[in-house]
């Protein structure tokens, strides 16, 4: 898929605006102990939506972002988001998913390579403390909540990206329907 | 086309790829006062207004989710306040004679008589948290214009909360007690004239991914603590070593001891006093830890 100048400013404000809500806001509203975190989901939906390209740029972008506004070691977050987006994107590209619940999974497999690769991550360059189980605990509220919000989030970035996009899976499966599964899967 | 699709895909994501662990490398070998770093405080400077809007303009979002929250915690939280309440009533009756010792201790021992005001306290509004459970921080609307400067000590009403890491203009970035990097010397406060467990000392660490169990290692097997021991911050025990924290802010109480048969130290599990899930004011204690004068010497 072409990333036209639009569609890339787009992507940039969508960003920013991602980190500062998730930051500002998000991080500190607590549900039941547990705190949600929109950005992979954002990372997801923009992956799921204009593919591969789009969702590690997106990724890279949020993610260097949080690191640089919450004084964190530089490029664990790109790293990590820069994977999520990728990795939804090839999904899209590979298997075209239609169905209506496709960000949920996808949502709740992102949050979880985030978490997981996060820990990875810090574990690598060493933990000074020791690690509670109820690590695995939060990892898991977390996964479930933003499983939650996946669907709210993702609508909301199509609905922002929706005029720039050529092929967005759901107008795909409408008019494949109306047509018999005769209309171009995409433009791009 | 589709060669050259691929190919443009794979150089952008081994772009990307490659310019993370440059990031990670450059950021992770470089010291506190390096271009990264720098760089980062600057954009800290520049955020921190537009968190600080943000902050206020959603903060009824934050109130109702944590609305929801403190109503399905309610009724537990009273059974409980309720047994602490008959609790504490008894150890006030017991701590009266104490207080007037602790007070002629004080004096003859010439520490802080003063308390926190002593120390400058200057109060700021949190406008930003980590979303990560490995980075415990907080982004508060103070910085240096203020007074605010790395490693002064910041607490809430109920007791410690972390300390200064990262300083701007406006800005600065408080890493709380349960980050793992965190560490601080305690020592034991047992409740009314029980001095059982009193002068036993500590590092308060963290159990990363459980911010209600903060451990108080390296004690002794020898000592005996029990639940509701209070643990507090130990100050200064040496005059060239002092401590970042003043002495006697409250940390916690005890909630566990494991004593483990092949270790020569017990691991004390504590619950700290400040719910640091939720906090919106801190106050960061811009004084030194401890005036030259009133020094305490090593026990």
């Amino acid at each position: 898929m072409t990333l036209s100048p639009q569609l890339l400013g787009r992507l940039a404000l969508l960003s920013l605006a991602a980190g500062l809500l998730q930051i500002a806001a998000v991080s500190q509203v607590s549900v039941l102990g547990v705190r949600a975190d929109l950005t992979p989901l954002v990372v997801m939906s923009v992956g799921l939506l204009c593919g591969s390209v789009a969702g590690a740029l997106v990724g890279f972008g949020v993610g260097l972002f949080i690191d640089t506004a919450l004084l964190q070691t530089l490029g664990i977050s790109s790293l990590i988001l820069l994977i999520v987006g990728y990795g939804a994107g090839r999904l899209r590209e590979l298997r075209d998913p239609a169905h209506a619940l496709t960000p949920v999974a996808v949502g709740a497999a992102g949050t979880a390579v985030a978490a997981l690769g996060f820990s990875f991550v810090q574990f690598l360059l060493g933990v000074d403390a020791p690690v509670s189980l109820l690590l695995i605990r939060e990892m898991l509220a977390t996964i479930v909540l933003n499983a939650l919000l996946a669907m709210p989030v993702y609508a909301l970035v199509r609905r922002v990206l929706l005029p720039l996009l050529p092929g967005d899976p759901r107008r795909r499966r409408r008019r494949a329907y109306m047509t018999g599964g005769l209309s171009p899967i995409s433009r791009a | 086309m589709y060669k050259q699709t691929v190919r443009r895909r794979r150089a952008v994501l081994a772009l990307l790829v490659a310019l993370s662990l440059t990031l990670l490398t450059a950021y992770f070998g470089e010291p506190a006062g390096g271009a990264l770093h720098a760089l980062q405080r600057g954009v800290l400077q520049v955020l921190a207004p537009i968190q600080e809007g943000a902050g206020v303009a959603l903060k009824p979002v934050r109130d109702l989710a944590g609305w929801f929250g403190d109503t399905l915690h309610a009724r537990s939280e009273r059974d409980e306040l309720l047994r602490e309440r008959d609790a504490l009533r008894q150890e006030v009756i017991s701590n009266e004679s104490a207080v007037a010792d602790n007070q002629r201790l004080r004096r003859l021992l010439d520490l802080d008589r003063a308390g926190i005001s002593a120390y400058q306290p200057v109060t700021a509004t949190v406008i930003g948290r980590s979303p990560t459970v490995w980075y415990s921080t907080l982004t508060i609307d103070r910085g240096r214009v203020d007074g605010v400067r790395v490693d002064q000590p910041v607490i809430s009403g109920d007791g410690l909360v972390g300390k200064i890491t990262a300083v701007s203009h406006g800005a600065a970035q408080v890493t709380l007690i349960t980050d793992h990097t965190s560490g601080v010397s305690a020592r034991v406060v047992a409740p009314g004239a029980n001095d059982r467990a009193n002068g036993v000392y500590g590092v308060v660490q963290t159990a990363v991914g459980n911010p209600q169990d903060l451990l108080l290692n390296f004690v002794s097997r020898t000592s005996q603590l029990s639940r509701s021991d209070r643990v507090v911050t130990a100050g200064s025990r040496s005059s060239r070593l002092e401590s970042l924290f003043p002495a006697g802010i409250p940390i916690g109480v005890v909630t566990r001891v494991d004593d483990e048969e092949l270790s020569q130290y017990q691991r004390v599990h504590i619950r700290p006093f400040a719910d640091l899930q939720r906090l919106n004011f801190v106050q960061v204690l811009t004084r030194p830890a401890v005036a030259p004068a009133a020094r305490a010497q090593s026990p």
